[in-house]
């Protein structure tokens, strides 16, 4: 009954659903149409919308303007796999200390860990650069997975100790009482319980990285076969006449792999911002 | 006392790995650049200290004129994304056949690599050929082409709107996570005592989710005074400098004209901006993490 709306209220929230979402989907709308158009039509005045002549050529064409793209692809995959695996093996300990033992300084360290998301992207990236060229990790993979890995830690910690903090003491206890050691109650009882959070930790340093891989690619990797998607399409823009369609293709191809996994894993994303942002 | 003190011992074991990681990547770099903005350190062999040299110089060629530029920009930003988002998230929640659907809509710009949606950003600026431009005169709001990027007011706030457009589905999901978690009961007291829509949503509503609001925009405020990635993409800092922020610039003198010592000296100031940011955020999220304990 208190969900029952009238009907100007229920065209009322369509309209407003339907403007929210229309500035959140247009570019990809129009990115999709661009693709289908012949460059001719893109350059010529005035717009249009809807592709005359559309067809799906440049999808088949970016492979040979853009001979690296399937290499692309995976390694913005393969980089924020490779960090998330990274971090993860780093926030699995830290969250679960952080969550159940007490200790002094648990507090700052939390707030220390956090303290780390300040200093993302740009912030530290002349004395990043400086380190990656002294230990030469310039334009190999690490210089995008080294960083990456470092900025997810504080948000993977503090997802998963705000998802451990909600796990029953009583199990772990039990085991303690029977004489198994730390490690072993840590391995076989807490791990099991917490995969869940693992997960929604996992899915979201996942994320961050897919996301932001640009900057560190960018600035310290020059070398074609290392490059992520976002860094090989930013290719585009160096030539003469920036091929729009075969741009949008590319970058449609390009993020399908990563939307596909994502719808299904997406009610852990959201379970993540939950965890995250309201008190239980 | 000595079951305590092991398990100390066993924490700082599970925390050692990630405490040296960040030890290593994030706290002694942040070192290295104050101490880097102390020399002239650059692309010659020679290293010098310079002392305050450096801060001297950035505050002579207008620095103030960048500092407040990248506080309007990120002013502006947060808010919109945070008014669009609450907005949002409200509709969102309205239990109308389809909600499912349209939350999993609202992900895309969050999910895919920041700069391919940039990309699309500038296609529709694109003042000769792109969307928005042809829009505007299909319609007879403006007279000829509108080159957004060309001009520094216009590329100022094109800039804003593609960055509140990346950030509007964090904001939105937050918030509406925030809403989900209010008490029903509290909704329905409110119903049977004659309590219309708006005055719930007054009421209850916006009070309750309040403190989410505050963390969501702490955490985004920070983001997007560290943001690189869009302006860098679609204008460079141009033109002449008027999407110029902070970050932009550090990046120019450091990477454009290799004044690594310099660079790090502006990187200096605007650690010190994010550390003003820094005291507040911490303050609400050990209120936050102390009611997660409870």
């Amino acid at each position: 009954m208190i969900d029952k709306y009238t009907w100007y209220e229920k065209i009322g929230i369509y309209l407003g659903i339907f403007v929210f979402l229309s500035f959140v989907l247009s570019p990809f709308v129009e990115g999709f149409l661009v693709s289908l158009k012949p460059l001719a039509q893109l350059f010529s005045s005035p717009y249009s919308f809807w592709p005359k002549n559309g067809s799906f050529d440049a999808y088949f064409t970016i492979w040979q303007t853009v001979p690296l793209l399937w290499l692309y692809i995976l390694n913005g995959i393969f980089i924020a796999g490779v960090c998330t695996f990274l971090g993860l093996l780093m926030i699995i300990p830290a969250a679960y200390a952080l969550a159940r033992i007490e200790f002094r300084g648990r507090g700052a360290t939390l707030s220390g860990f956090l303290m780390v998301n300040m200093f993302s992207g740009a912030v530290l990236l002349i004395p990043l650069y400086r380190l990656m060229r002294e230990t030469g990790m310039l334009n190999t993979y690490f210089a995008m997975i080294v960083p990456g890995t470092a900025f997810i830690l504080g948000t993977g910690i503090w997802l998963l100790r705000a998802y451990m903090l909600r796990i029953p003491r009583e199990l772990e206890e039990a085991a303690f009482a029977d004489g198994a050691s730390r490690f072993y109650t840590f391995r076989r009882v807490v791990l099991p319980l917490a995969m869940p959070g693992i997960l929604i930790a996992g899915i979201n340093c996942f994320l961050s990285v897919y996301a932001q891989q640009f900057i560190y690619a960018l600035t310290f990797n020059s070398k074609s076969e290392f490059m992520p998607l976002s860094i090989g399409l930013f290719a585009f823009f160096g030539r003469q006449e920036v091929a729009w369609n075969e741009l949008m293709a590319a970058s449609f191809v390009g993020i399908t792999p990563v939307m596909i996994i994502f719808f299904f894993l997406q009610k852990y994303l959201v379970a993540g911002l939950t965890a995250g942002a309201v008190k239980s | 006392m000595n079951v305590n003190r092991s398990a100390a011992i066993f924490a700082w074991m599970l925390l050692a790995p990630a405490l040296i990681y960040v030890i290593a990547i994030v706290a002694y770099p942040l070192v290295d650049t104050i101490l880097l903005s102390f020399t002239d350190t650059a692309l010659k062999k020679s290293v010098n200290w310079v002392g305050w040299d450096n801060y001297v110089r950035i505050f002579k060629s207008g620095f103030e004129v960048i500092i407040l530029r990248t506080i309007v920009w990120t002013f502006f930003s947060v808010s919109i994304k945070m008014i669009i988002g609450v907005c949002g998230a409200t509709l969102l929640n309205a239990a109308v056949p389809g909600r499912a659907i349209f939350r999993v809509l609202t992900m895309p710009p969050w999910i895919v690599p920041m700069a391919i949606g940039i990309f699309m950003w500038g296609w529709m600026y694109n003042g000769q050929f792109g969307m928005i431009s042809g829009l505007l005169q299909r319609f007879g709001l403006v007279d000829g082409p509108v080159a957004f990027l060309a001009y520094g007011s216009t590329a100022f706030w094109a800039t804003i709107f593609t960055d509140v457009w990346i950030g509007v589905p964090l904001v939105t999901l937050y918030m509406l996570a925030a809403i989900q978690s209010i008490p029903k009961d509290l909704y329905e007291a409110a119903w049977v005592d004659g309590a219309s829509r708006l005055y719930r949503l007054r009421r209850i509503t916006l009070p309750l989710i309040t403190p989410s609001l505050i963390t969501i925009s702490m955490i985004s405020l920070i983001s997007t005074f560290n943001s690189f990635d869009i302006i860098w993409i679609l204008t460079r800092g141009g033109p002449s400098g008027e999407t110029t922020t902070m970050i932009i610039d550090t990046y120019k003198t450091a990477f454009g004209s290799y004044k690594y010592g310099e660079g790090s000296a502006r990187v200096v100031l605007v650690a010190i901006c994010l550390s003003i940011f820094c005291f507040f955020y911490f303050r609400i999220v050990n209120k936050l993490s102390a009611s997660q304990e409870r």
